[in-house]
């Protein structure tokens, strides 16, 4: 079985795994890294959403081996140790999480959307195709507009 | 079935009179142990309250109180510590799948105990078989059921560490204040909870005579308040069952028949073994099951099944038979249809619950035991069942209830834990089960379809007469509702020859109107597929179809919506509501061509809310909700943020199942796999502009997990209705099926 290195929330991690085998079974079977949620395998619903690069993608349909020798930051990541990125406290002072299991990938599409564009208009905030089965688009969007104005 | 015929001289009164929590009695119990432990057993010495007189079932007993009473007998049990380090400890027996219940008693004990949150910690009990019928989450009960048992017990341990402070000092507890977990003196001495605990346990105590505090001097509990477990929730730390680390349980995931409810015969199973990670393979009643190292490989390995199945319960069967039996099924109208009527008929396609977390359970089966873990909102009876399945006595059968991600209803059902601990005694070890998102939508749980039929009458600008006929496919109770239901019948205003869901639709579905003779039945065809409980059971389409007959009313009678419900409303609280929507709202404010406002109102559970929406359906096909106002009167508000949480929720949900998202059944099948075909509302579809209100009230908190789904249904109807000039009738509205099926495997 091949092996792949790569850095995982700013640590080298090197795997044994099939070269096909998507990144998100990595992560969380392989790696017990578990906060990158499975809700579809077909990048649909977006619960995985992690960062390749400082990019937004989905790790439930890329292989291992695309990663290799590449930075991958999942929700674990996010912050800086004990202190939360301002994506994750504008969550917390907008009440957002329901059931909460669609939220990290929420918070990573929106760190994302911070990163390309300052002040996201409502338009660039309907470009997040995230589900939250739980309906707390709103908050969503109230809270990425609290992060842009904190940032 | 038992129709109801009102008194026709109907007098506006407020309905809550008569749910006062005075008539129940509380007695609470120190329970021997090295801290402080307070048990609380739920008495009632007042009269049923099917004694009430008043004109619809749902006015007498709802099915919120129902499980109330149900469980009145065992709910002794809820126990709440004071621990050696001061920190307060209930575990609710009742499932936490977002609506925040862990939050909203976290304040409660907060409040009651002058505690900061931080010291308080509420987790999910395991499954507790002596509880019976108290260990159900559903109906929008828990509030309404536990909030006197756990303020009052929470108030007596208060007393008890009063008391202990006073034994300890020598003086009398009328001068000691507590805040923030310590008990001070006049003479400015302290004591920590965690120092008095111990003491407090102490039998040789004098009892103090306590009450929980009165609403007007609550300080946490009615201030908005966030999810106590939000921090977990943002940095990926909550455990859901997909999770779950038991030491050595490996990943299952199972090949489904092509039909629902087939059965493997054979399978491949030589190269399902000898696939790359596959560590297992076999047969078991839903399909053939893959144990691999990992999810991914288990997944592979499934999708390369070759199995040969039984036949399934309903192949033959697509929409268009379904829909063709539930017409027939409809039951007669009673009124004759005269020159002043109106009738409409409506369809409602299957919706499936698809929580984002996927059905998942974590087994560990073994000669002598088993242990389960999985979010579940009928854990006794779960429990119960797996040890049928497995032949072990109830007590050998462990069930931990993890909190869920998501469920609307879905969780009521055990699937996921039975199969997972069938799989375990296959392969004779711990598994990890998880369905895929497809399997979880054509083979999981799904709101079933109904037509129903509708028919006012008027005279003189009044309404003379209401009928609601509906026929559903047979929504399945089979998760301990139904035995619930049975150990009340005795006192239920309903029984006779009503079958479980007619009882469950007589109690939960109301009409809040003076619509003259009302009548709503219900009529359920049995086919033998996978249907449940969907956020409020049968009201958000019954009540949805009725309020869109509301407006085509109004119309008839050349009145305006609000004014026309406000007339017919039926008491002050309602109009209330009402009128705050329609204000707040900007009701008939000029709207551009193609856009429009759509106003709905619903009452259940002690509750009530207005929901007012705009909608920009320019393009008939592609129509957004762009604003909503919210209005709820739910009696006290114990957290208004958690409140507003579950509305936003609820008018989410009905924007997806009013507009677009629905299940096509071919063949035995549902055609729709996953969210890029069930098409569930997302962001690019919600509301910009969303305005919750909740209204003041100090009456005893009314249900509210449910209630916001059915206004809001009838309010995206409206609204899309007057936009494009259309009398939508079937739902979702916009359901083509526009989407390449996945292979049915």
């Amino acid at each position: 079985m091949p092996a792949y290195t790569f850095t995982l929330n700013g640590s080298p991690v090197t795997v044994d795994a099939p070269a096909d085998l998507d990144l998100l079974w990595v992560l969380r079977d392989k790696l017990g890294v578990r906060g990158p949620k499975y809700g579809c395998g077909i990048d649909v619903c977006k619960a995985c959403t992690s960062h390749l690069d400082g990019e937004a993608f989905n790790p439930c349909v890329t292989p291992v081996s695309e990663v290799g020798g590449r930075e991958v930051t999942t929700i674990e990541g996010l912050a800086d140790g004990d202190t939360l990125h301002p994506v994750q406290e504008a969550w917390i002072d907008q009440d957002v999480a329901q059931c909460g299991y669609c939220q990290p990938g929420q918070i990573m599409a929106a760190v994302a959307l911070l990163k390309r564009t300052k002040n996201p208009t409502d338009a660039d905030i309907d470009a997040i195709e995230n589900v939250c089965r739980c309906g707390s688009y709103f908050r969503i969007r109230e809270a990425i507009k609290a992060a842009a104005a904190s940032m | 079935m038992t129709t109801y015929v009102p008194p026709t001289d109907q007098l506006e009164e407020d309905d809550d009179t008569s749910s006062g929590t005075d008539r129940r009695r509380f007695l609470t119990y120190l329970v021997a142990a090295p801290t402080l432990t307070i048990a609380v057993q739920l008495g009632i010495d007042g009269g049923s309250p099917a004694a009430a007189l008043v004109p619809q079932p749902a006015d007498i007993i709802d099915l919120g109180e129902l499980l109330i009473l149900a469980g009145a007998a065992t709910s002794g049990m809820l126990t709440i510590e004071i621990t050696e380090d001061g920190t307060a400890r209930l575990a609710l027996p009742r499932a936490e799948v977002g609506q925040g219940i862990t939050t909203t008693f976290s304040m409660l004990l907060a409040e009651e105990l002058d505690l900061a949150l931080d010291d308080v910690e509420v987790t999910l009990a395991d499954a507790r078989p002596e509880l019976l019928f108290n260990q159900l989450t559903g109906g929008s009960n828990t509030v309404r059921s536990m909030y006197d048992p756990v303020r009052r017990a929470a108030a007596a341990a208060r007393g008890r560490l009063l008391a202990a402070a006073a034994a300890r000092w020598k003086v009398s507890t009328s001068g000691l204040t507590t805040s923030g977990g310590v008990v001070s003196g006049p003479d400015g001495r302290t004591a920590t909870y965690a120092e008095l605990t111990a003491d407090a346990a102490s039998s040789g105590l004098p009892n103090l005579r306590v009450s929980p505090k009165k609403p007007a001097d609550y300080e946490v509990i009615g201030t908005p308040t966030g999810r106590v477990d939000a921090r977990k929730a943002v940095t990926g730390q909550i455990e859901y069952g997909v999770d779950v680390d038991v030491p050595g349980a490996m990943p299952v995931m199972v090949a489904r028949p092509p039909t629902i409810n087939g059965s493997p015969t054979s399978f491949n199973e030589a190269a399902i073994k000898a696939m790359p990670g596959v560590i297992d393979a076999a047969m078991i009643e839903t399909g053939v099951a893959v144990l691999a190292e990992t999810f991914g490989q288990a997944l592979d390995a499934k999708m390369a099944v070759e199995a040969t199945w039984t036949k399934g319960t309903i192949d033959d069967l697509s929409d268009e038979q379904i829909f063709a039996r539930l017409r027939k099924a409809t039951l007669p109208f009673t009124v004759p249809k005269t020159g002043l009527s109106l009738d409409a008929e409506f369809d409602f396609h299957f919706v499936s619950h698809a929580p984002l977390e996927p059905n998942s359970a974590v087994a560990d089966v073994r000669k002598d035991g088993a242990t389960i873990w999985a979010a579940a909102k009928s854990p006794i009876i779960a429990a119960q069942a797996i040890a049928q399945e497995l032949g072990l006595p109830q007590g050998k059968v462990t069930f931990h209830v993890l909190q869920g991600g998501g469920s609307f209803g879905r969780r009521l059902f055990y699937d996921a834990a039975l199969e997972a601990a069938r799989a375990s005694k296959a392969f004779g070890r711990p598994v990890r089960l998880m369905w895929t998102r497809i399997d979880d939508m054509r083979h999981g749980r799904a709101r079933a379809a109904s037509h129903h039929k509708l028919r006012a009458t008027f005279a003189l600008g009044g309404v003379l007469s209401y009928e609601q006929r509906v026929a559903s496919v047979e929504t399945d109770t089979r998760h301990g509702l139904g035995e619930i239901l049975t150990a009340v019948a005795a006192s239920l205003p309903v029984a006779g020859n009503a079958s479980f869901a007619q009882t469950i639709f007589l109690t939960t579905v109301k009409c809040p109107y003076n619509f003259g003779v009302v009548t709503q039945l219900l009529n359920e065809i049995p086919l033998k597929m996978h249907t449940g409980s969907w956020r409020s059971v049968y009201s958000a389409n019954t009540r949805g179809a009725e309020e869109i007959l509301v407006d085509e009313m109004a119309a008839k009678l050349g009145r305006d919506p609000v004014a026309f419900r406000r007339q017919q409303l039926k008491t002050r609280r309602q109009k209330a509501v009402l009128d705050r929507a329609a204000q707040e709202g900007g009701w008939g404010r000029a709207m551009p061509k193609g856009h429009a406002q759509g106003i709905a109102f619903h009452d259940e559970y002690k509750s009530c809310t207005a929901v007012l929406v705009e909608i920009d359906a320019t393009d008939p096909q592609d129509p957004r909700v762009t604003k909503a106002t919210i209005v709820a009167d739910v009696g006290l508000c114990l957290n208004p943020s958690g409140l507003k949480s579950q509305l936003l929720g609820g008018l989410t949900d009905a924007i997806g199942t009013t507009l677009r998202a629905g299940l096509h059944i071919k063949n035995g099948l549902p055609l729709e796999g996953s969210y890029s075909q069930f098409h569930y509302t997302r962001q690019a579809d919600s509301p910009t502009d969303v305005n919750i209100i909740i209204m003041d009230s100090s009456e005893k908190p009314g249900g509210a997990g449910e209630l916001g789904v059915p206004a809001a249904v009838g309010a995206v109807a409206n609204a899309y209705a007057r936009a494009t000039g259309t009398k939508p009738r079937s739902f979702p509205i916009i359901f083509p099926v526009d989407f390449e099926p996945f292979p049915a495997h």
